[in-house]
């Protein structure tokens, strides 16, 4: 039946990956895009992957869809002809996708046994860490303590993805960008009532959810990464109803900035403060009295850093993205 | 009790996906974007609220009914405004609905 339910799910998601290549409208291929993370999402979940399966549909089906679609806003709806022949192109694609294929034969089987990381380190996450970290959510003690080095990096990714984007696009500080509400408002507030009545009763459920999300990731699915991503979405909600312009009253982009930077800082400064007493970069267990309190004071505020800085980054990047359409359109005129 | 509760949520659980079906189906056979789109968000929204209603009825645990009425409650809340903000943005653009009025005259 998993197997029927696999099969039924891949090809769907193959279908709209040859969809999405023949496709010119990208607006077309932006929705078909959407499709294709919720479908990876409900794939997730059939193989239990049910972190990486909210991950997905918070990514896939939500954020990066609204910010595609911004994108295409500012860079048109339709894709232009080729400019030249693609031969080139393609055969680097087939050479890189052949060698990758080629690669992947040396690794073991999906769920093989005794390939060596289910030999060594899958047993002793799965044996040790509830009594090493003590969280019930074995994803969590991995991705927060086992391998915090390697989250830092992730988060760091995505703030320096934020900072290029505020380098290449800022506009935010534009001086007609305080005026008040503005004529968008009115319009909006004219032609979209109902869904704004809806929205308004919505969001705080979608933020309650983010928060759920954010401080319940240690003893079930979910952690920082996606309620950041949640969180976002309802504020890009938020923005897109009642205006950018209401948006940015509520909460200053520069209010943004610093939150982004905060939760790297955070981050890093649970580690150094580890490192101060004596122990390892982003050991936690020195931070309480008992090493099991520290582990989850530890996990709770890198969760709590990597909300922030996901958060924030997404805002800031729709904000920029926004930002840069309507001075493009003011330029115009 | 037992098997009335077991049936009452197959029968749901049936005609969810037979409305799911045919609103599949409407998607395809229905001759303009408004008559699909009608199709779509009528059977869809009535489609999901059976379904959950018939997994409320085999869930035997209090958390889970509660969670199914909460993704019930939101199902009620987001797909009709779905529809509305398509067909908005459809009549937005300008495509006209096509009317039976047109085509006799048309005749």
């Amino acid at each position: 039946m998993e197997l029927f339910v696999n099969v039924i799910l891949l090809s769907f998601l193959l279908a709209i990956a040859l969809a999405i290549v023949r496709m010119k409208d990208l607006f077309a291929v932006i929705m078909l895009a959407g499709i294709y993370g919720l479908l990876s999402a409900s794939f997730f979940v059939v193989v239990d992957a049910v972190d990486v399966a909210i991950t997905e549909a918070a990514v896939g089906a939500g954020v990066f869809t609204l910010l595609m679609l911004v994108a295409t806003v500012m860079a048109g709806r339709y894709e232009q002809g080729a400019r030249h022949k693609p031969l080139l192109a393609l055969a680097v694609v087939f050479i890189t996708g052949s060698l990758l294929i080629y690669g992947s034969l040396d690794m073991p089987a999906f769920g093989y046994g005794p390939a060596p990381d289910h030999q060594h380190v899958d047993s002793h996450y799965i044996n040790e860490s509830m009594s090493e970290v003590g969280v019930p959510n074995i994803v969590t003690a991995v991705l927060a303590s086992y391998r915090g080095f390697d989250t830092l990096g992730e988060l760091l990714v995505i703030f320096t993805a934020g900072v290029a984007v505020m380098a290449l696009l800022s506009t935010l500080y534009d001086s007609h960008s305080n005026l008040g509400t503005g004529p968008e408002n009115k319009w909006l507030y004219e032609q979209q009532m109902p869904i704004r009545l809806v929205v308004k009763i919505l969001i705080p459920f979608i933020m309650l959810f983010a928060f759920y999300i954010q401080f319940h990731g240690d003893y079930g699915p979910g952690g920082g990464f996606q309620a950041g991503l949640i969180l976002a979405s309802a504020i890009i909600l938020y923005a897109m109803l009642f205006g950018i312009r209401t948006a940015k009253q509520v909460i200053s982009p520069r209010f943004y900035q610093c939150l982004s930077a905060f939760g790297i800082l955070l981050y890093g400064g649970v580690g150094v403060v580890a490192l101060l007493n004596g122990e390892h970069f982003l050991d936690y267990s020195v931070l309480f009295t008992d090493p099991l309190a520290g582990q989850h004071v530890g996990i709770v505020l890198v969760e709590l850093g990597i909300g922030c800085t996901v958060f924030s980054t997404m805002i800031l990047i729709f904000l920029n993205f926004y930002e840069r359409k309507n001075n493009q359109l003011d330029g115009c005129q | 009790m037992d098997t009335v509760i077991s049936v009452a949520s197959l029968l749901c659980l049936l005609l969810g996906s037979f409305l799911c079906l045919s609103g599949g189906v409407g998607i395809l056979r229905f001759p303009d974007f408004y008559t699909r789109m009608h199709a779509v968000g009528v059977t869809d929204t009535l489609a999901s609220a059976m379904i959950l209603m018939g997994l409320m009825l085999q869930g035997a645990e209090a958390n889970v009914v509660i969670k199914l009425i909460i993704i019930l409650l939101m199902t009620l809340f987001i797909n009709p405004t779905a529809s509305y903000a398509l067909a908005k943005a459809a009549m937005y653009s300008g495509l006209k609905p096509l009317l039976n009025m047109q085509k006799s005259k048309r005749g």
